[in-house]
């Protein structure tokens, strides 16, 4: 349209502008797939300024070489020539901004497509990283504790046998359970505690009268729901605790309380505050729950340690995830999948 | 008669040894202990010749409650520990039993010890009779069933196994304070009650004699241990060796003030003072990152 104003002919401007817009089409699909695979450094923008400067040198050479010969030959004279060699400068200008334009647009959306799929990878990388690191914690338990029990089996065997069938079935049942567990699957707080049972029943053989246990729980609270092999080191810290750290009889109290979308589980013990320092260092046992607690829920403040006289109290609050949402339609699906939050 | 005490804080575990010993008739269990407090007093009534000793019990393990025992007699350690925890101690004491052990395992501990016993005994006789050249063949005070024979083939190299059992136990303490177990409190015994110290409230040690004076804020102790052993012991980033006859806890010093020609001293909270020499001035600006 614009080549109609300097006077020439809609033939001549109508091939001039085709041949020209479509060797810049081809230089942009160039410059665009190049771009792919190739982003410059930030602090080599100054590149694509020379790649496009150069290849608008060259679409200038390039319509030159194929519309001078071209049109002139039609026309037979020198206007085209000349009007050709006349605006040059202004085609420069023109090509020049458009593949400038492109080059832009192409760098942006590579980039953020790039940006894009740097944070997947880093959510995927976090992601694993953190299921490995589950595992790993809910793993961690006591060989102490396997070899024990199967040293009190191997004393029941010779005197007690029907004691020992029972003692081999609890500690099956026991091991059964902690390798069938995963994350995908939060459980009941009525089946965790079934489980806790049967892991007190075989620390009383151990331990003989020494150990007795206190369990309670409200109606509503067994319905709730928590992540499996959470419960349970917090009971085997009570249990090291008090057992280790006093030589008297032993009570341990276990009670859950259902409350606003959480369920409160404490779980107490004695020791003795001249020789131990719970506040200090939580132990192994709690500082990896409460990592877990903190992977899961992205919260600190779920677990609470408390110290009066000589008990000591282990408060842990989990998060009924699927409770704010009941009106939403895919509550079953968060209850499942909670553990992604 | 042999007297052996078993110290165990689970009474299974102890029913188990005592069944494994009724195939041993000069072997007598004259106590059942379930923890430290009770095996020191049984072993100060009794004085074993033997002890089965679990680690891990209530407030005390078992090797704290070895170093609290004047005397302590040699030991088979039961316990459950993996063979990787215990492997540094398992050249000095007479022997360790990995729960759950079988009769086979346990004969084998008991056959050994009672060689090194009977060795022991022989030895004892032999240098309260005739003195050095003699060359009487040791004997047996306690012909048990399997260790005649094997008593003959091994006192060739008699003078080594004498001074084992108990010797043993001496050097099995200094390895075991090397332990996680231990490097958190210090086990001591004052007017026959045994105080466990959390280090954190340990102000200074001080040298004495043979001892070493542990002073916190409720008083002083003493431990017959060596400077150097708690020097080792104890974490280097919290106790500073200042000087030849002291090690302080960093935490506890409020001011360094210098003290005669190329010395100084440290003023602690509770308001001692403790010596700083020049080479452990350097140590403790170290530690305190001055």
């Amino acid at each position: 349209m614009l080549l109609l104003g300097f006077g020439l002919n809609p033939g001549t401007a109508l091939t001039d502008s085709l041949v020209t817009n479509a060797l810049l089409a081809l230089a942009c699909s160039f410059i665009s797939n190049n771009l792919q695979y190739y982003l410059p450094k930030n602090e080599r923008y100054w590149y694509i300024l020379f790649v496009s400067l150069g290849l608008s040198g060259l679409i200038l050479l390039a319509s030159k070489g194929i519309l001078v010969p071209l049109l002139g030959a039609k026309t037979g004279d020198n206007n085209y020539a000349l009007f050709f060699s006349r605006s040059w400068p202004v085609r420069f200008d023109i090509i020049f901004l458009q593949m400038g334009c492109m080059t832009i647009l192409s760098v942006l959306w590579y980039s953020s497509e790039e940006e894009q799929q740097n944070l997947q990878r880093r959510a995927d990388a976090e992601r694993l990283s953190r299921e490995a690191e589950l595992t790993k914690l809910r793993q961690q338990f006591a060989p102490h504790f396997l070899f024990n029990s199967l040293n009190s089996i191997s004393a029941l065997v010779g005197r007690q046998p029907e004691e020992a069938r029972k003692m081999i079935q609890q500690l099956s049942d026991f091991l059964r359970g902690n390798l069938r567990r995963d994350d995908q699957q939060w459980v009941l707080l009525s089946v965790e505690l079934q489980y806790l049972e049967l892991y007190l029943a075989i620390e009383k053989v151990r331990f003989g009268h020494r150990l007795s246990t206190v369990i309670d729980h409200d109606l509503p609270s067994l319905d709730m729901r928590l992540p499996p092999m959470l419960l349970q080191p917090i009971v085997e810290n009570a249990i090291k605790f008090g057992l280790y750290d006093t030589t008297e009889p032993v009570t341990i109290s276990i009670s859950a309380r259902a409350e606003d979308h959480f369920v409160r589980i404490t779980v107490q013990n004695p020791f003795d505050p001249e020789t131990s320092r719970p506040t200090k260092g939580t132990g192994f046992g709690l500082s990896s729950i409460q990592r877990r607690l903190y992977l899961l829920f992205a919260r600190a403040d779920l677990l609470e340690t408390r110290i009066e006289g000589c008990l000591f109290t282990t408060t842990v609050k989990i998060p009924q995830l699927s409770i704010p949402y009941t009106t939403n339609a895919d509550n079953k699906i968060s209850l499942t999948n909670n553990n992604d939050l | 008669m042999i007297k052996a005490i078993i110290i165990d804080d689970e009474p299974l575990a102890r029913l188990i040894v005592r069944e494994y010993l009724q195939a041993y008739p000069e072997i007598t269990v004259v106590q059942e202990c379930g923890d430290g407090f009770e095996g020191i007093k049984a072993i100060q009534q009794h004085h074993p010749d033997l002890l089965f000793l679990d680690i891990q019990m209530p407030k005390i393990n078992g090797f704290e409650m070895l170093e609290l025992v004047e005397e302590p007699p040699a030991v088979i350690f039961t316990t459950a520990f993996d063979e990787y925890a215990i492997r540094a101690f398992e050249t000095h004491a007479v022997d360790y039993l990995l729960k759950p052990f079988n009769k086979q395992r346990f004969d084998k501990a008991i056959r050994k010890w009672l060689d090194q016993h009977a060795l022991a005994q022989a030895a004892a006789v032999r240098t309260a009779t005739n003195p050095p050249a003699a060359e009487n063949p040791p004997v047996s005070p306690n012909p048990g069933p399997m260790d005649a024979p094997r008593l003959t083939t091994e006192t060739g190299s008699a003078s080594e196994p004498v001074r084992n059992s108990r010797e043993n136990t001496r050097v099995l303490l200094d390895t075991a304070g090397y332990s996680p177990l231990q490097q958190h409190r210090v086990v001591v015994k004052t007017g026959g009650k045994i105080k466990i110290i959390p280090v954190e409230d340990i102000h200074y040690l001080e040298a004495s004699d043979d001892y070493v004076k542990i002073h916190t804020h409720n008083g002083a102790f003493l431990k017959n241990k060596t400077m150097s052993y708690f020097e080792k012991v104890l974490d280097a980033a919290q106790f500073v060796r200042t000087h030849r006859s002291y090690i302080l806890n960093v935490q506890q010093v409020t001011r360094i003030d210098p003290y005669e020609k190329d010395g100084h001293l440290c003023i602690l909270q509770s308001g001692a003072q403790v010596p700083v020499s020049k080479a452990g001035y350097v140590k403790l600006k170290a530690v305190l990152g001055l």
